[in-house]
């Protein structure tokens, strides 16, 4: 029995085999129809969430299979103070996999440890959330046909950023990737990703502040969110905020086939007239979501494809 | 007890200088009803100067605190006056019970009863890493 906790619980191989069945799902929907009936999915969400709660859901009604769960703390019976540990537990009890959000670090991880069924982290704090990478890798496969020699820029804040973090990680498993860091001075990308992935695995990458002048290198641009709260001073937020919005007229150097993701929620770092562009595959990343998670549910629950 | 003599127990030494007070306190040896010898800055070809601890019982030791505090202590086993076992102790692999994670945001914060663990990931630079949530070990 396997849950999926990190990113890197999954070889190289293994990821290609999800985006290959992801594929083979949005192909030929109906042979997968049944391939969970009689399973039941429990999300057990600590925290809101609108996207990565539906996408789970849907997967697994998309597979046939069926749904329980919670969508907030209170509504379970952590409210009561029962521990991650024994709610994982009495889950396994009910269902045949669960998918976790919590607010605390590490969560999903106790629960696998305890359930006896397959755990999924559906993002842990600041920390992990490997299906949202699993959803940028099958959204650069589809929209460039490969996941190797490209240029990815991401732009924002690099510094919090977890699912940055993890496309770096993951995205550094391929062939000919550079990267190009667009951030301000005070959000870059922190040491440890710098010294325990690219310089240990060398891996090139740029350092900028301009959106504008990496835009035409740029195979793919995956934009993040600048949050006021990460700055220390008002002033230079004011100054910076600008700058890290994408525009239609900051597109006008950028490559023909660049792919814009986000993994959403977006607040107004990339204005809503980029969204007829046909470069602006944000949303398209939602549905690739769901077909990946399908994938996924299936390989953990080890369901014949 | 004589200091100089002990039949069975252990001798802890080559451990670094100064540092001896935090290791009993580890360990837990104030706890023991034996004997038990703090000996503090001796000199010592290997590295100036060196602390040395005896206690004078074979006490279950837990090695992996002495291998995590310090790693280049050499463990000596007495038995009936005569050393039988010398141990020099590495880094261990995994840190059960030993440290606490210190992230405010790791599940253990708000889950006091889970067991701490800790992995070594990075064995040159003696790094541990919550197994929860991959935040560095503070301690070393």
């Amino acid at each position: 029995m396997r849950s999926l906790i990190d990113i890197n619980d999954l070889s190289t191989e293994e990821i290609n085999h999800l985006i290959a069945t992801a594929n083979d799902i949005i192909a030929n929907p109906d042979k997968y129809a049944e391939k969970c009936r009689r399973k039941k999915l429990a999300t057990l969400f600590y925290e809101p969430s609108t996207r990565t709660r539906l996408s789970f859901e849907s997967a697994m009604l998309e597979l046939g299979g069926s749904v329980i769960g919670f969508s907030e703390a209170n509504s379970s019976s952590s409210a009561k103070g029962e521990s991650v540990a024994d709610t994982a537990r009495t889950v396994s009890c009910f269902a045949d996999i669960i998918a976790m959000r919590h607010p605390k670090e590490g969560a999903p991880m106790v629960a696998s440890l305890a359930a006896s069924i397959p755990v999924i982290n559906a993002g842990d704090g600041g920390h992990n959330h490997p299906t949202q990478t699993l959803t940028d890798l099958i959204t650069i496969s589809r929209e460039k046909g490969r996941l190797d020699n490209m240029t990815v820029g991401v732009c924002g804040d690099l510094k919090f950023g977890r699912t940055v973090h993890s496309l770096i990680n993951a995205m550094s498993r391929y062939e000919g990737i550079k990267f190009v860091m667009i951030s301000p001075e005070e959000l870059t990308i922190p040491d440890y990703v710098m010294q325990d992935v690219l310089q240990k695995k060398n891996i090139p990458y740029t350092e900028t502040r301009s959106l504008e002048e990496a835009m035409p290198d740029l195979d793919i641009l995956y934009m993040t969110r600048v949050q006021r709260e990460r700055f220390f001073n008002e002033a230079d937020y004011i100054r910076l905020k600008d700058s890290y919005i994408l525009t239609p007229e900051k597109l006008q150097n950028a490559k023909k086939d660049l792919a814009i993701l986000h993994p959403l929620p977006r607040v107004n770092e990339i204005s809503t007239a980029v969204d007829a562009d046909h470069r602006a595959c944000y949303f398209k990343q939602v549905l690739y979501g769901k077909y990946i998670r399908m994938a996924l549910i299936m390989m953990l629950l080890e369901v014949e494809e | 007890m004589n200091v100089d003599s002990i039949r069975n127990g252990y001798v802890i030494d080559h451990i670094k200088a100064g540092t001896s007070m935090k290791l009993y306190h580890f360990l837990n040896l104030e706890k023991l009803d034996c004997g038990v010898a703090i000996i503090k800055n001796v000199q010592s070809g290997k590295s100036g100067k060196k602390d040395i601890i005896k206690i004078d019982s074979l006490i279950e030791l837990n090695l992996d605190v002495l291998g995590y505090l310090d790693p280049g202590i050499t463990v000596n086993m007495v038995k009936d006056g005569e050393i039988i076992e010398k141990r020099k102790l590495q880094l261990p692999d995994e840190l059960n019970g030993v440290i606490s994670c210190k992230n405010p945001r790791c599940i253990t914060s708000v889950e006091q009863e889970l067991p701490q663990r800790f992995k070594l990931t990075d064995p040159e630079n003696g790094v541990y890493r919550c197994i929860y949530c991959e935040a560095k070990a503070e301690h070393n």
